[in-house]
């Protein structure tokens, strides 16, 4: 079985947070407490949507001290392939879910003397997390929170009640926007920065970070790419010996899995790497939308990442 | 009867670059002994780091003293100390003051690169976040694993410890926490039986 184990899981309680975010809580099928997890992992959430099978990961929310249950807040994607628009539509308290176990790929580094956050829009949920994680354990932090407008920025008041000064909150509508370069220059020797959001976001941040001379070590980020939806083709599996064709609006992972071979994968967002693959040979256009080749690995046209990347030609083998 | 391991098996064996100029706030440039020369180069190579500039230099245990050529490039802060022990106050003070987007760099002896590393990820730095270059000696930092004593500039293997005394093996096992190699007993299956001592770290 790819990806990481299963939870059965029951969903208590689901709270409209606003007209987009909806909130989600699981706890345990057989009663038991949920793996420990660490502030910024997220879960994979199964969906039978219908006799086509959905994974979606979300980032867990609640306090990791907790461990009676996981929560996860969900932003109902309109032009999406449907995972949101299930979670919103369908899951209701009392029913039946599978969960994976917990996988942090935005950790955070406790080596750092203090921990810079920012936060757009629902990109908060794994920082919510984290900064209960360093609440307890008397972390130093403090978040940049962006947001459209008021009625869209989930959890800014609890948190500001939460944590006082130490939140920071921003709405696009007012004019408000965060001074980066200022930012960045007055944080201590030391400081971490965290940035989840939109890709214009993250690149912004990063890039700035970059170029006032922060160590690339010191700089984390999370995006999960929801799989892009793109033309219908075909890929043969060479070492399953079987042709998949990928409908348009369905991954490649999701076509290999619909076909009955158990690929490999954890995030299915383009993150983690561990679906990649090598590619034997392709007449046609490579499609890269992950952010885990290196630019090195896309020009040789060596490698693809099913969860997400697509192709456009006649011919496409992979090593599968 | 142990011998010298290759650096190849030993993947906590550190590597070392050639210093050169990054963009950042404020440049923190510690040096020893012919490490002096490496500085010398980073403002040859970007002569702007000037203003910005704050050098630590030591001068080498084997007598190297490039003080004066350094104190004439001209870098806004330049102190001389006579060992890491001595400047390591002002070096922590540094670090404890600084903002992210200082750029750090180390040159000279691996006891020096490993001393200021080991204090810059005490600052909370990441361990690949400065930039080092070794230069001159090839001495080494030794730590007894038996008596836990630190042995300065160590060039022949085997040595005594400084310490306790006990005859040890130089390995190429670094420690990036105590910024040292591990010495380990050669003679402690037939006491006495030492090999002669060879300069290996010259």
């Amino acid at each position: 079985m790819s990806g990481a184990s299963k939870i059965p899981a029951i969903v208590t309680e689901v709270v409209e947070v606003n007209s987009l975010i909806k909130r989600f809580r699981f706890v345990r099928e057989d009663g038991g407490p949920m793996p420990g997890f660490s502030g910024g992992s997220h879960t994979v959430v199964e969906m039978e949507d219908d006799g086509r099978r959905r994974l979606n990961a979300y980032s867990l929310m609640s306090d990791p001290a907790d461990r009676s249950g996981y929560e996860i807040s969900v932003r109902r994607d309109d032009g999406g392939r449907g995972g949101s628009m299930f979670m919103h539509a369908r899951v209701k308290p009392g029913m039946r879910m599978q969960i994976s176990q917990p996988v942090n790929l935005f950790g955070l580094d406790l080596r750092a003397k203090k921990h810079l956050m920012i936060a757009g829009g629902i990109g908060i949920t794994p920082f919510i997390a984290q900064m209960a994680q360093l609440d307890g354990l008397g972390g130093r932090f403090e978040l940049h929170y962006a947001a459209r407008d008021r009625e869209l920025g989930a959890y800014m008041n609890e948190l500001s009640a939460r944590y006082g000064e130490r939140v920071h909150r921003y709405y696009d509508t007012e004019g408000q926007a965060i001074d980066l370069p200022t930012l960045l220059k007055g944080q201590p020797l030391g400081t971490h920065l965290y940035v989840c959001g939109p890709k214009g976001m993250i690149n912004w941040v990063l890039s700035t970070a970059q170029k006032q001379g922060w160590p690339k070590g010191a700089l984390h980020s999370e995006e999960f790419l929801a799989p892009p939806v793109g033309e219908a083709f075909q890929v043969d599996l060479a070492l399953s010996g079987v042709t998949v064709n990928v409908g348009a609006t369905q991954s490649m992972l999701e076509a290999i899995e619909a076909a009955g071979i158990d690929a490999p994968y954890l995030c299915r967002g383009g993150a983690c790497g561990q679906c990649e693959c090598k590619v034997r040979e392709a007449e046609g256009e490579l499609l890269h939308y992950d952010h885990w080749l290196s630019d090195e690995q896309k020009e040789a046209r060596s490698h693809i990442m099913p969860c997400v990347s697509r192709f456009k030609g006649s011919r496409l083998v992979i090593e599968l | 009867m142990t011998q010298t391991q290759s650096d190849e098996i030993m993947k906590s064996r550190p590597r070392y670059g050639v210093l050169s100029y990054r963009p950042g706030s404020t440049h923190f440039i510690v040096a020893d002994g012919e490490g002096g020369e490496a500085v010398q180069s980073l403002f040859a190579q970007a002569p702007e780091i000037a203003t910005t500039a704050h050098i630590v230099y030591i001068p080498g245990a084997n007598g190297t003293d490039l003080s004066a050529a350094l104190e004439t490039l001209g870098a806004a802060v330049f102190r001389k100390a006579p060992s890491y022990g001595a400047a390591r106050q002002r070096i922590q003070k540094v670090l404890g003051d600084a903002h992210m987007g200082l750029q750090l760099y180390a040159a000279g002896t691996e006891g020096l690169i490993g001393q200021v590393q080991r204090d810059a990820v005490e600052a909370g730095l990441p361990h690949d976040a400065l930039q080092t270059e070794q230069r001159g000696s090839l001495a080494r930092r030794v730590q007894c694993v038996h008596c836990k004593g630190i042995t300065e500039n160590v060039t022949t293997d085997p040595f005594v410890c400084s310490h306790c005394g006990l005859n040890l093996f130089v390995r190429d096992h670094y420690s990036r926490r105590l910024a040292a190699f591990q010495g380990v007993c050669i003679d402690a299956e037939d006491p006495g039986e030492v090999p002669p001592a060879v300069e290996r770290f010259k």
